[in-house]
């Protein structure tokens, strides 16, 4: 942990340690509120926001807390940055707060946070705390966005619909609509469609590993091992 | 005369899976004729289509997964598949629509989970579900048989409807009709009476005309398979009985409300589906106790989902939650091997 560097950090929270994909934490979240891409990006933001707070507060009260008690604290600590962050959504984002609803104040029970908080910020100083958070938050953030696309596009033929709620007039500019005549999947804005969606991100990802391992391996070695011939996932 | 020494057992192995597959196609063949008879081109056109992407979706699979495609592709499993998935669905949906459900059907619920024989849900009716539950309108638009409608399709119609998605004479209202499964919960929906609703042509001596016709031809197919042993009597029996079961208690309470139990018998896709999908042997329950469960659970839900639910029709939905079930009924039905003490454990 102390070799870590800054980059490394980012670089874990982004692609290597990404929570959604790799430790499969956030999955309430995750799988409930992606039924488009507007969605993923608001309850992503706001996860990211709780995360970067709760981890630096942890990070500092890390020398003050008894080990025996300090998941009640974090605890503690997390839901008061879900309240500030519901209260604030509530105030600026009404619409969207709508759209989200209870997933708002279940961040708190969100294994992201509390494990990150248990994993890093309290062995961790307050800067590094901070990093780690926004890095993880960004992770989650972007499969978020990409699974609530993905299922957007496919069931009902838009992209960011309704991002005016969020963005303004930026949102506007990036909506994406192939029209009324489009047939799409429903079952991929359905439950159903956000698990199976997950599993092809994951398989993708784990198919991006590979490709690049056995291109890290092949000068080193001359022939390449072939030993798994499917794909994992 | 050579005299060659054979030891026994002498039986031939009929276990083989093309072979079972074979009997199984062999066994859709009535079935087939007589819908193909009611409901038009529709459906062989749909067969052949679903079986051309059936096999080269598995082709393509196992070529992706480095696998011999030739053995796998010759067990004419993906073809079994591709057959009762164009049973299920109407017989003028669009072309890409199939597409859609075989590909849904071989590539992820059969080749992910990995290949016949590990697959926990049986892909046609994971595919018809994954269907409806996309597409409900394109996906309930039935014809009715050729008696009750002055324009029966013609080849070159079907075609078109099929692979233009232009219904011949204008609008697909025009053409299409309720299932009889559908026209009866419509007209319960509105407070009628079953002896009402019964005196409409639509209906014939058990479900709707032509309709139960279907019905008793998948049956004779199904009795065929029983003959031949590739399928047990334990499912077909149980579900069955327990489809009547449920469906006469219903009865018996109040028969103006609830249809008498051979109507529910020879609608939709109950016969098919309690001699060609429950059965299925990788997704149904192994042991002869438990098959029986897993038969009277799926004939019960059937009728349960069908009156109460928000669908016509349940067997696809019923089937798939007892494939949910099956590891869980074979590990408490174990027979008890003998010579040793105790019972299942």
């Amino acid at each position: 942990m102390a070799g870590q560097t800054y980059l490394d950090i980012v670089r874990d929270g982004l692609w290597n340690n990404n929570q959604p994909l790799v430790a499969l934490l956030g999955m309430c979240p995750l799988l409930a509120t992606t039924t488009s891409a507007t969605n993923g990006l608001g309850m992503g933001i706001a996860t990211t926001a709780v995360l970067t707070g709760s981890n630096l507060v942890v990070s500092l009260i890390r020398h003050l807390v008894r080990p025996e008690i300090r998941l009640p604290v974090f605890v503690l600590i997390i839901a008061s940055f879900v309240t500030a962050v519901d209260l604030s959504m509530q105030a600026w984002f009404f619409e969207l707060y709508k759209v989200l609803g209870i997933f708002i104040p279940l961040i708190v029970v969100n294994c992201i946070i509390i494990g990150r908080a248990e994993a890093f910020a309290v062995k961790n100083p307050p800067l590094r705390a901070v990093v780690d958070g926004l890095a993880m938050g960004a992770g989650m953030t972007l499969v978020l966005m990409v699974l609530g696309g993905l299922r957007e596009f496919v069931g009902q033929g838009t992209l960011f619909a309704q991002a005016d709620l969020m963005l303004g007039a930026v949102g506007k500019a990036l909506m994406v609509n192939l029209g009324s005549d489009f047939h799409g999947a429903i079952l991929a804005i359905l439950p159903p469609g956000a698990f199976i969606f997950l599993g092809l991100l994951i398989a993708l990802k784990n198919l991006i590993d590979k490709r690049v391992k056995q291109r890290q391996a092949a000068p080193a070695k001359a022939t390449p091992t072939d030993a798994e011939p499917q794909a994992a996932g | 005369m050579t005299g060659v020494v054979v030891s026994s057992p002498h039986v031939p192995r009929v276990n083989r899976v093309d072979r079972v597959m074979l009997q199984v196609i062999l066994a859709l063949i009535p079935g087939t004729l007589v819908m193909t008879w009611y409901f038009g081109w529709g459906l062989l056109i749909n067969m052949a289509l679903a079986v051309t992407f059936a096999v080269a979706a598995e082709a393509a699979v196992m070529h992706l997964r480095g696998r011999p495609a030739l053995s796998t592709v010759t067990d004419l499993s993906a073809v079994v598949t591709a057959l009762l998935l164009a049973i299920a669905i109407p017989p003028t949906l669009p072309w890409w629509l199939t597409l859609v459900g075989v590909l849904f059907a071989i590539v992820v619920v059969k080749q992910l989970y990995g290949g016949l024989g590990y697959n926990p849900f049986n892909p046609a009716m994971a595919a018809y579900v994954f269907l409806l539950i996309s597409w409900p309108v394109a996906m309930t638009t039935w014809l009715p048989p050729h008696m009750l409608t002055d324009h029966p399709l013609s080849l070159v119609e079907s075609l078109q409807a099929i692979f233009l998605s232009t219904p011949p004479g204008g609008t697909w209202d025009a053409i299409s009709a309720a299932t009889p499964l559908g026209e009866m919960r419509n007209q319960l929906g509105e407070n009628r009476m079953i002896s009402e609703i019964r005196q409409s042509p639509l209906w014939g001596d058990f479900g709707g005309r032509g309709w139960e016709w279907v019905g008793n031809w998948f049956l004779v197919g199904g009795l065929y398979l029983v003959w031949k042993r590739i399928i047990t009597w334990h499912i077909p029996v149980a579900f069955i009985a327990g489809m009547l079961f449920v469906a006469g208690t219903l009865w018996a309470l109040d028969a103006q409300t609830h249809p008498f139990p051979a109507f529910h018998l020879f609608s939709g896709g109950a016969i098919l589906g309690a001699f060609f999908i429950a059965t299925d042997p990788v997704t149904a329950c192994t042991t002869k106790k438990g098959q029986l469960i897993f038969g009277a659970a799926i004939g019960a839900l059937v009728v349960v989902i069908r009156t109460w639910g928000g669908y016509p029709d349940a067997v696809a939905f019923a089937v798939l939650l007892m494939n949910i079930a099956a590891p869980t009924i074979d590990y408490y039905t174990q027979p008890r091997v003998y010579g040793h003490a105790g019972g299942s454990k």
